[in-house]
């Protein structure tokens, strides 16, 4: 190698470490702020103040959706399995919201500690199959696990 | 035939990305084509024509 | 090189043909619907593949950028070149399609998590590279810079990839990784795998066809382009 090229070579290297540098700082210092939601436990952790909006994720906890008769009013509760909270929503819900599915909402807690969410949007697992293989896994009680996406601490293998 | 058409409620999203997908990707190959031929035509004329001169 | 990318472009472009009819069938006919997604689901097929060859064709651009920048060589100025239109294809499809399997399944066209927001830079970032390309007035000039900007934004690609396991996002992690099983069925997963590659060939073919147009271009005043047959081009 010349030594023009080589001294390129090393003017690239360089220019790429630093740039790769600067984005990981800037990555570092805004992690929570990329963050799109939070969970169940950092809220009652006292994360985020009564009244100010940010969103929320999580899963619908079987058998707590309450549908209002005459209006679109739906009450559920949101776990991470470790902390839950209440949430009321009045709207149309997305295809794939039911009771066992993960969701995001965008709110805000009031004072009596209720999420009242603005908006409801359904989060879905990476776990694609034919319905009559998911009822065989169901039975065997052997469907995949999708909570690990809902802890920012648990690190999913790649 | 309509049952696959319909899409099973979701016709609107499943056929409208499939539209986006033909137009964008077949408009890039579409233009590349033409663009060869242009500049291939005037290019290799043109050429051919500075040799005949000279 | 210039004869060689015209004996390449037609099988690139006959096997993408092949593969895309094949995987198509597969993917809108003989694949099952999803248990949870229904049909929505088949938006993967044009979705997935798109942006995987995204992201491909800019490590393709950078990296013949950089080698480009340190060692001069002009054939990897015309692939960086060549690239840059169908990487933007590949992005806008893979933006699209992504909001329109978002609608109905997430309930939102759009939302700034991680990963749509480092895909969306990841098309400014092509879109610039070709602006710079035609900006400045001298072609070595525009050359250089536009080089210089795809190797730095090469740094969003592993930014990309890993969004949605650095943050909490509300698009899922992967279903295809390099190591462990796929999350996916066979049945949905072989479709997927050919559009894959259907895309894969569609990028050679469209290369190979840009990077005639780009050669023959810049050499235009070379005494070999007068030998050429103007109907075929060889």
């Amino acid at each position: 190698m010349t030594p023009k090229r080589k001294q390129r070579l090393i003017l690239v290297s360089v220019m790429l470490c630093g740039v790769a540098a600067a984005a990981a700082f800037g990555v570092n210092a805004f992690r929570e702020n990329i963050m799109l939601f939070h969970s169940p436990s950092d809220v009652a952790a006292g994360a985020v103040k009564p009244g100010k909006p940010f969103r929320v994720g999580g899963m619908v906890v079987d058998g707590s959706v309450e549908r209002h008769q005459e209006s679109l009013d739906v009450h559920f509760e949101l776990t991470d399995y470790d902390k839950t909270i209440p949430v009321t929503f009045s709207g149309i819900l997305p295809d794939l919201f039911r009771e066992g599915q993960g969701i995001v909402a965008m709110g805000a807690i009031d004072a009596a500690g209720t999420f009242e969410a603005t908006e409801v949007l359904a989060k879905h697992d990476e776990n694609y199959m034919p319905p009559e293989v998911a009822d065989a896994l169901e039975r065997a009680g052997k469907m995949p696990e999708t909570a690990a996406t809902y802890d920012s601490k648990t690190v999913v293998e790649p | 035939m309509l049952e696959f058409l319909d899409m099973g409620g979701y016709a609107f999203y499943v056929w409208t990305s499939y539209s986006f997908a033909l137009i964008l990707l077949g408009g890039v190959v579409l233009w590349s084509a033409l663009q060869s031929r242009k500049v291939r035509v005037s290019t290799i004329r043109r050429a051919q024509q500075r040799k005949r001169k000279s | 090189m210039y004869r060689l990318a015209g004996r390449l472009a037609p099988w690139f472009g006959g096997l993408c043909l092949l593969s895309l009819a094949v995987g198509l069938y597969l993917g809108l006919v003989v694949a099952p619907a999803d248990y949870e997604q229904g049909d929505s689901y088949r938006i993967i097929y044009i979705h997935v593949p798109a942006a995987w060859m995204s992201m491909f064709t800019y490590v393709v651009m950078a990296t013949s950028s950089a080698i480009f920048l340190i060692w001069r060589l002009k054939i990897a100025d015309v692939v960086a070149e060549a690239s840059a239109p169908i990487g933007a294809a590949f992005t806008a499809v893979a933006l699209l399609t992504g909001s329109f399997w978002g609608k109905p399944m997430w309930g939102t066209w759009w939302i700034w998590d991680a990963r749509l927001t480092s895909e969306l830079l990841l098309l400014f970032l092509y879109l610039g590279y070709m602006a710079l390309r035609g900006a400045l007035d001298t072609p070595q000039g525009s050359a250089r810079a536009a080089a210089i900007l795809a190797v730095v934004g090469v740094v969003n690609i592993p930014i990309i990839h890993f969004s949605v396991e650095w943050w909490n996002t509300l698009h899922q992690p992967a279903t295809i990784t390099k190591l462990g099983k796929p999350s996916m069925h066979i049945s949905m997963l072989r479709p997927l795998l050919l559009m894959a590659l259907a895309f894969q060939l569609l990028y050679f073919h469209n290369l190979m066809v840009r990077m005639r147009t780009l050669i023959l271009s810049r050499e235009s005043r070379a005494s070999w382009v007068a030998e050429l047959n103007v109907e075929t081009g060889n």
